[in-house]
């Protein structure tokens, strides 16, 4: 806070996301006693030379929404590429310290990558249904990983988790291609679902989409949380606010050889995030100072 | 205040159109004989083929007698060899390609990549005389005292590899089509597999499918259609093989089911007899192979043609 | 087998157990994988088999001689001499190949990309594709019974098929290279009040510079190693002495070649694969060249 700023800490913190901060107070808060799912320790990830994310610690519970926001560049993704193994997939990435899935590291050498991501599934940004009919997009899973018992009851319940079956029970054989770019990510859900994982990973899974189709993304995670535990990176701090209940803001740091690599600047629930930030840098995120 | 010119200088125009209507009509004229010359190398052939057609008629598809001492010809045994030289090679080369393709975009690290695309482009680069010469010297020999032994000894029993290895035949020259197709499917099979985005592939990955699950899923469905196009261009190149196959066919008018025996395709068969045609009628029978073999091939290359130039509107959407 | 370590959450126990059904995945595509490397390592093998061949079997042929005489046989018996008229006939018929498929491929390639509208530029480049497609011995009937009946074998003809089957290499290359003048180069010609052909001769035609090299070189590797057209055009030559008049047939290295083998006495096939290892290695050595020429042209459009 600086001399020039005429207005106490307070209430810019509430003019932020003062709707959204309301109707989180409205809905009942869990009181489950927290679970974790993941305890991540120490992660760095470097591409090469160019760090991306260093040293990275803190706990993933179940059955909460978790946000992880900040500027970009800072790592988000990268980040939660690295709960399900993704990262594998760029030849150059680099992985220190240890993720923790329920008492064990992903990355120790026993671990089949194949299997982490049968049990930590992901959604991305662009929705990215398969050339298929949108059966298809959903069974697809189901059938490689030999889950074909009752096929149509898995279908049908994933679509409807995914609150996409009323919408698509009587055109399941149509090419998947043809839906709206809501109901395609939805599909995607659905596809991540089928296969009955226990996390959900979204990266952004909202902003290739328009407002309604945003909300429905939204009060979606809100219902799956109680099944499933759910990750989402975003870029919008007020949708972090109306969904999340743990948010973990990155921010940029640079190194001593002028490079800039992502940190975890502060995680903690959503409400203190926004109201009270322990941490200045996330204080003058959340209020649009930068970023 | 600079004067403004009323007219400008007539003489300078004139000339300017002068060069552009010379520019167009010259390369006009070779664009449009470009597309003329297949019309002339179709008429061409056919008209040198009249003589036979008349003497001959259709019935000179169903024949299979090839006999220059008593002007008796026919097509059918080089119709038959050359569907059985191509359909093998076909059988043997796409696998292969299809293979190479997926490693060389899926499987093999970045530097290995470039290297051994490279040599498998080279492949396509061996003039197909080399080829045959060392199919006469080297692989004849290797199939007569190695391979069709060995084969014979363990499926002699089929009727396709019955009968007595040779150092010629069907089966050499087969072989021989596969290393020439392999190359031309695969490098455009790499080019499909390259086209296919990553977010999609991500997708499947993410569900928790190994490599060849994503492959079989969501690469190879992709790219049907090219991969389609692809093996056809491969029939094309096998299909108008001349000089490689005439050096290891054997060059007999047979149609046997042996693989072993050796025979002759439409286009090694013209190839043979450039030294040696005695009547007006071999030569103008030879024309008529010669349309036979056109027909068959321009009918492939339009379709292949048609089937990418398809696949370019659709990955493009129509730009 | 991985087995699952003790004390372990046994919602995370999953990751290391393994069913018969996730066994029977891994082998799969373990499997797939090594038939894709197989493939690959298979078709590396037949290259370096035939390219060892060649220059294993020819090499022992090699000598000044063989490079600057002519064979004193008529082609019968053995084989004696060198291949003289080989080389210098191959030279003359990629020569005259290229003299005509050269201009012709950068006329074609001007105006499907600059001066034709849509629709004929879209038949232009498919009869293009058809034309590489064309088996060559057809493409050397076509000549033949166009100039060789009438005339008799020439050289000129039997370059004549070679250009057919050049053209649309060296038209290919040329229009990629054209569609990636960035059309500003158009414009400024344009709006300086220049002629268009000013414009695409002046500007345009020297930036595809390299695209055409590429096609060129592309075209003088594919022509030069070509049997099949020369059969009917160009094969009855005079074996033991060279010849550079284009009216008359020519000996070629692929021709030499192709009758070589064909004899029952290994001189000649030492004179075959002798042969072989020239030609190929013209061919490959070309063949890198324009690589060179494609890498470098890339370059200087991507600017």
């Amino acid at each position: 806070m600086t001399q020039e700023d005429p207005v106490t800490q307070t209430d810019t913190m509430v003019n932020v996301a003062p709707i959204e901060i309301a109707q989180r107070r409205e809905r009942p808060q869990s009181t489950a006693a927290r679970e974790t799912v993941f305890d991540i320790q120490n992660l760095s990830v470097s591409y090469g030379k160019a760090p991306a994310i260093k040293d990275v610690s803190f706990e993933i519970y179940h059955n909460r929404v978790t946000a992880i926001i900040g500027p970009s560049g800072c790592g988000k993704s990268t980040f939660i590429r690295t709960l399900n193994r993704m990262n594998d997939l760029v030849p150059s990435a680099k992985v220190e310290g240890e993720v923790l899935y329920h008492g064990v590291d992903l990355y120790a050498p026993k671990v089949d990558p194949v299997q982490v991501r049968r049990r930590i599934g992901m959604v991305f940004q662009k929705p990215n249904p398969f050339p298929k009919s949108i059966y298809d997009n959903v069974a697809w899973g189901l059938r490689v990983l030999g889950m074909k018992d009752n096929m149509d009851d898995r279908v049908q319940h994933a679509l409807e988790q995914a609150a996409l079956w009323d919408d698509v029970r009587h055109r399941l054989k149509k090419s998947a291609l043809g839906l709206s770019g809501g109901q395609q990510q939805r599909l995607c859900i659905a596809r991540a679902l089928a296969v009955e994982p226990e996390v959900l990973l979204m990266d952004e899974p909202a902003s290739a989409l328009d407002p309604i189709a945003t909300s429905r993304i939204e009060d979606l995670m809100h219902e799956l949380k109680n099944e499933y535990t759910i990750v989402v990176v975003t870029h919008n701090m007020q949708q972090a606010a109306r969904v999340a209940d743990m948010t973990a803001f990155f921010g940029l740091e640079v190194l001593a050889d002028k490079s800039r690599t992502g940190i975890l600047v502060e995680y903690a629930e959503t409400d203190k995030i926004f109201t009270q930030p322990a941490d200045k840098r996330t204080e003058d995120y959340v209020t649009g100072r930068f970023g | 205040m600079t004067a403004v010119p009323t007219e400008f200088p007539a003489g300078r125009r004139f000339g300017d159109r002068i060069g552009d209507n010379t520019l167009k009509v010259l390369t006009g004229a070779a664009g449009v004989g470009v597309v003329v010359l297949i019309g002339a190398i179709a008429w061409k052939v056919i008209d040198g083929s009249t003589l036979s057609f008349s003497e001959f008629g259709l019935g000179f598809l169903v024949h299979s007698v090839w006999d220059p001492v008593h002007n008796d010809f026919g097509a059918l045994s080089f119709i038959y060899g050359t569907a059985v030289t191509s359909f093998i090679a076909l059988l043997l080369a796409t696998p292969l390609a299809i293979g190479i393709a997926l490693y060389l975009t899926e499987l093999a690290p970045r530097a290995v990549r470039e290297v051994i695309g490279a040599l498998v482009e080279m492949l396509a680069a061996i003039p197909s005389v080399i080829l045959g010469l060392w199919g006469i010297l080297i692989l004849g020999p290797f199939m007569l005292n190695h391979l069709e032994p060995w084969l014979q000894s363990f499926l002699g029993w089929l009727p396709l590899f019955s009968g007595s290895p040779d150092q010629k035949g069907i089966l050499p020259a087969a072989i021989i089509l596969t290393i020439m197709a392999v190359p031309i499917i695969a490098s455009v099979a790499r080019e499909l597999f390259m086209s296919v985005p990553d977010d999609l592939k991500d997708g499947a990955r993410a569900l928790g499918a190994t490599r060849w699950e994503v492959v079989r899923g969501v690469v190879l469905q992709y790219t049907r259609a090219g991969l389609g196009a692809a093996v056809i261009l491969g029939l094309g190149r096998a299909l108008g093989e001349a000089i490689a196959v005439t050096q290891v066919v054997g060059g007999t008018v047979n149609i046997s089911r042996s693989l072993f025996a050796s025979g002759d395709t439409l286009a090694s068969r013209i190839a043979a007899q450039y030294a040696g045609f005695e009547t007006n009628l071999q030569l103008s029978s030879l024309f008529y192979l010669a349309v036979i073999l056109l027909v068959f091939s321009l009918i492939i290359n339009l379709i292949a043609q048609l089937i990418v130039r398809r696949f370019e509107f659709q990955r493009t959407g129509g730009t | 087998m991985a087995t699952t370590p003790p004390n372990i959450d046994p919602r995370a126990a999953v990751l290391f157990q393994t069913d018969k059904r996730l066994r029977r995945r891994r082998i799969v595509n373990r499997l797939m994988e090594a038939l894709g490397t197989l493939a690959s390592l298979l078709a590396v093998s037949v290259l370096v088999i035939v390219v060892a061949s060649v220059v294993k079997n020819g090499w022992s042929a090699f000598s000044v001689d063989f490079f600057t005489t002519s064979p004193s046989s008529s082609g019968f018996g053995t084989a004696e001499g060198g291949i003289l008229p080989s080389i210098v006939g191959s030279f003359v018929l990629v020569l005259i190949a290229t003299l005509v498929a050269l201009p012709i491929g950068v006329m074609v390639a001007i105006f499907v990309s600059e001066l034709a509208p849509r629709k004929l530029a879209d038949t232009i480049r498919l009869a293009l594709d058809v034309i590489n497609g064309l088996p060559t011995i057809v493409t050397g009937i076509f000549i033949f019974s166009v100039l060789v009946l009438a005339q008799g074998q020439s050289a000129i003809a039997g370059g004549l098929a070679l250009a057919i089957i050049g053209l649309p290499l060296v038209a290919r290359s040329a229009q990629e290279v054209l569609r990636l003048v960035p059309s500003s180069y158009r414009e400024a010609g344009l709006a300086l009040g220049a002629p268009r052909w000013r414009t695409i001769l002046g500007v345009i035609l020297p930036t595809s510079l390299g695209g055409i090299l590429t096609g060129t070189t592309l075209a003088i590797a594919r022509v030069a190693g070509e049997t099949a057209p020369l059969l009917f055009t160009c094969s009855l030559a005079i074996t033991t002495s060279v010849t550079w008049d284009p009216r008359e047939p020519v000996q070629s290295m692929p021709l030499t070649i192709f009758t070589s083998a064909e004899q029952p006495d290994p001189s000649f096939h030492a004179q075959a694969w002798a042969t072989g290892a020239v030609l190929l290695g013209f061919v490959l050595i070309v063949s890198l060249i324009s690589k060179f020429f494609l890498a470098r042209s890339r370059r200087k459009l991507a600017r």
